[in-house]
């Protein structure tokens, strides 16, 4: 065993990026509860992965056959259920944990310097993923797939001048059609499941590189144990986090499948009443809204009325919505990290941030009233003065002293 | 502070509150209770299946429900020669649209996006409305374009008008309650049950494999939890070295 | 970090004991998808076994069936054809059907149930061409001690009337009988089992 490792080891690093990476890799030993969904979303990528290759194998991206080939896969193919079960309620849960791992990056200031590129890594696969959920909601070609992917489209169209030629580029069609779907396919299942792991693997690496940060904020790798070398509030990623992140796993395992075999339509959220109708683009569902996950950004287009009878102030209100993650780590300018140690601006701040988002979120899946509209700008405002204002209520808070080593734990 | 953000993340909740909604009734749905799925699945197949098609569905897909080949084979498979067809129908979408103005729906997940509940009080709110081209109207679904295809069973009823005052604040003329004109072949009681036999094996078809899904499901969480006991002593043993 | 009270042996056994619970999850979850790639029910059902009429088929014809997407023939063989089945046992490569190309109850000289009719998929066990028929006794380019059977175009392969393989023929064994059986005297279930 020992000579076969040796005569790898003199041709590939094996044992070096094993301890590199895991044996001698140290992590914070304080780390909390938000820190399980970094390892989560790599599960549930590997769960969407392994589920769509198998979902491939009997999917027909055809606009006479896609409908027809889902119900096939849920009816005739063994186990088929199963695997689409899992893979549409993988897309939710891929969301939920991307989430809450954004938001521990907020809470703990995982963005800021030296940590500006894991956090740029981060929001592009965020896109790349709201870009995969997109092209792969229109797969089944529902009744949602089809004029979900018609609004989108036309989000498009607002934009001036090139609008109009570049939506009808997008479809390859005057309608969402044949042509779409299948290029849709190729998108969801090869283009952009190549970057996206090209992106999660620039995270990691530039993660590996800098080292993770952690609830206190604080730099471990300043006190070292004279000897060894090793931080002191250091401890091997393996066994230690392994361990640790196996329990989450289970956890989380536990949640994902009470929802895949006792709730996989989870209320109409995860699969659309409306989607189980077959695409008919002669005849509009009387509500239309996108999939949970992208109902915030939805909310935002619709808070921003029309210029001039143009949408496209609230198509870049929603893009810049999205893209203004990218430049969190320059707007920050606090002395600290962590919320643990920033005063009471930024937490009131991150507060009404989380508070409009979701509500952007709630507002985004109903239908829109002038009441709700008002609401939604409102919470707009809100949404975009975090990230606008940030340069300053994070400059003149009134912060507590940063502790030297980490503190629970 | 607790009761402020508690207010903060409740105060869009008084403008979103839920709009007015069609009353439903409740649909008595038992997957498991074979013998009304039987009974429902005849149903469809001698009421339904001549115009609508359930285009995703085997017969034999019906073995799951308590019937043998042979049964599916001597009492069901009108329109087709084989149990492990699919339940398509002989009618030309062409000559539907002509005769109903849009083709009828294919029935195989239709619980999925109207819910039970809704084909159920469907099925039941079927009344005479002379304006109309078939000569029926339908309580959920107004103008339908179908005729009542159970008329023979349930009869025909008519509607019981009175004035409500709408949104708009001008008197309406609504539909209070159906009363029977003419008896059909069944008591009402009779037909509700039938309809609810029907209802019970629209639901169950539009997911056979949903039994299997909740005991697999039942299995997979008490392994889980197995492994969850085992994983959290692995953790508390290898972090009692962290301090 | 103090590595004084560690107890291994403890240690060993919870890694056993998640490896194991591990391991069962892996392989669990590997169930579903490696079952969908069985047949679906669509496949099954397009393999459903095939009825066949044999009052259709006149005496020493054959009627192409399709089962499984396989050609399947089913011959009323005469009393004559029959006859010359038993006279060229020392030419054939395996007379006594010995290799399990055929159900157990077709393992007897006719390779049959009923003599005179006989089922058999009608793919050659060389490289899968399909022999042609050729019933007539001695003709010209087959010899004259051809008794009648299968010949297969592609490489030569001979069968005779029970599709048994002749010696000097490429393809190795008999051709394959499939499951089949009665439901009445004149009606033939290819593709299920005789109880």
């Amino acid at each position: 065993m020992q000579k076969i490792l040796t005569w790898v080891d003199e041709r590939f690093p094996l044992t070096a990026t094993y301890k590199a990476h895991l044996a001698e890799y140290f992590a914070p030993k304080n780390f909390n509860f938000w820190y399980y969904f970094g390892s989560l979303a790599l599960l549930v990528l590997v769960i969407q992965i392994v589920s769509g290759i198998f979902l491939t194998m009997n999917y027909k991206p055809d606009a006479n056959l896609a409908f027809a080939s889902v119900e096939y896969i849920m009816r005739d193919v063994p186990y088929g259920w199963l695997i689409r079960y899992v893979h549409s309620t993988g897309a939710s849960a891929f969301f939920v944990v991307v989430y809450l791992h954004m938001f521990r990056g907020l809470l703990y200031g995982s963005y800021r310097k030296p940590r500006e590129l894991i956090w740029v890594f981060g929001v592009l696969i965020y896109l790349v993923l709201m870009g995969e959920a997109f092209f792969g909601y229109l797969l089944p070609w529902g009744q949602m797939s089809f004029w979900g992917a018609q609004v989108i489209v036309n989000l498009f169209a607002a934009v001036p001048i090139i609008g109009e030629d570049l939506s009808i580029w997008i479809r390859g069609d005057y309608v969402i059609s044949d042509a779409t779907l299948n290029r849709f396919f190729a998108f969801h299942v090869i283009a952009l499941p190549l970057v996206l792991i090209g992106l999660i693997a620039a995270h990691l690496v530039a993660l590996h590189e800098v080292g993770s940060n952690n609830p206190d904020g604080i730099d471990i790798k300043k006190h070292k144990d004279p000897v060894t070398h090793r931080p002191l509030d250091g401890i091997p990623f393996h066994p230690y986090y392994t361990v640790k992140d196996i329990l989450g796993v289970v956890v989380f395992l536990i949640v994902f499948s009470a929802i895949v075999f006792f709730a996989p339509e989870m209320g109409g959220y995860f699969l659309e009443y409306n989607n189980f109708i077959p695409a008919d683009p002669l005849k509009t569902p009387e509500h239309i809204a996108p999939v949970w996950y992208f109902t915030p950004y939805y909310a935002i287009l619709r808070a921003i009325p029309p210029v001039l009878g143009s949408q496209f102030p609230g198509v870049a209100a929603m893009g810049v919505a999205v893209l203004i993650f990218l430049a969190l780590p320059w707007l920050d300018r606090s002395p600290v990290r962590s919320i643990r140690y920033r005063g009471p601006k930024f937490k009131i701040a991150l507060t009404l941030f989380v508070i409009s988002f979701i509500w952007l979120g709630v507002l985004g899946v109903l239908p829109s009233t002038p009441a709700r509209t008002v609401i939604a700008q409102v919470l707009t405002v809100v949404y975009f003065a975090f990230f606008f204002l940030m340069p300053w209520y994070t400059k003149n808070d009134t912060t507590k002293p940063v502790p030297e080593r980490v503190t629970d734990k | 502070m607790k009761k402020l953000l508690f207010l903060l993340l409740a105060w869009p909740l008084a403008a979103t509150a839920a709009s007015t909604a069609l009353k439903l009734d409740r649909a008595p749905v038992n997957i498991h209770d074979q013998e009304s799925l039987q009974r429902g699945a005849a149903v469809f197949v001698n009421y339904c299946l001549s115009c609508h098609s359930a285009g995703y569905m085997r017969y034999s897909r019906l073995t799951d429900i308590g019937l043998t080949e042979a049964q599916i084979k001597d009492n069901l498979l009108y329109a087709a020669d084989k149990p492990g067809e699919l339940m398509t129908v002989a009618m030309r979408t062409k000559e539907a649209k002509e005769w109903f103005g849009a083709a009828p729906p294919d029935l195989t997940v239709i619980t999925r996006s109207r819910g039970a509940d809704w084909v159920y009080t469907y099925l039941r709110g079927f009344y005479r409305d002379d304006s109309r081209p078939t000569g029926w109207n339908n309580t959920v679904f107004d103008k339908v374009g179908m005729p009542h295809a159970l008329q023979d069973l349930q009869g025909h009823m008519m509607p019981v008008m009175h004035e409500t005052v709408g949104e708009d604040g001008k008197p309406h003329q609504a539909i209070e309650r159906l009363v029977l004109d003419k008896p059909g072949r069944l008591t009402p009681a009779e037909y509700d049950a039938l309809v609810a036999d029907l209802v019970n094996y629209l639901a169950w078809m539009g997911e056979p494999a949903k039994a299997e899904r909740m005991n697999t499901g039942v299995g997979v969480i008490l392994f889980l939890s197995l492994f969850f006991i085992v994983a959290f002593y692995l953790k508390k043993e290898f972090w009692k070295d962290v301090h | 970090m103090s590595e004084m009270t560690v107890d291994n042996s403890k240690r060993r056994f919870l890694v056993a004991m998640s490896s194991a619970v591990g391991g069962v999850a892996a392989l669990g979850a590997a169930i579903p998808f490696v079952g969908s790639m069985m047949p679906s029910a669509r496949a099954l059902a397009a393999g459903a076994p095939v009825e066949v009429d044999l009052s259709k088929i006149e005496p020493g014809m054959k009627l192409d069936v399709e089962w499984r997407g396989k050609p399947v023939w089913v011959v009323r063989r005469t009393p004559e054809m029959l006859g010359l089945l038993a006279k060229h046992d020392d030419r054939l490569t395996d007379p006594a059907s010995e290799v399990p190309q055929q159900p157990d109850y077709c393992k007897n000289p006719n390779r049959s149930i009923k003599p005179e009719i006989f089922v058999v998929v009608g793919i050659c066990t060389h490289l899968g061409c399909a022999p042609t028929f050729r019933k007539e006794v001695g003709p010209a380019d087959l010899g004259a001690d051809w008794p009648g059977g299968w010949f297969c175009p592609c490489h030569g392969s001979r069968f005779d009337l029970a599709a048994r393989v002749f010696n000097g023929s490429p393809a190795p064994t008999n051709l394959v009988v499939p499951p089949h059986k009665y439901l009445s005297d004149s009606m033939v279930l290819i593709g299920e089992d005789q109880a």
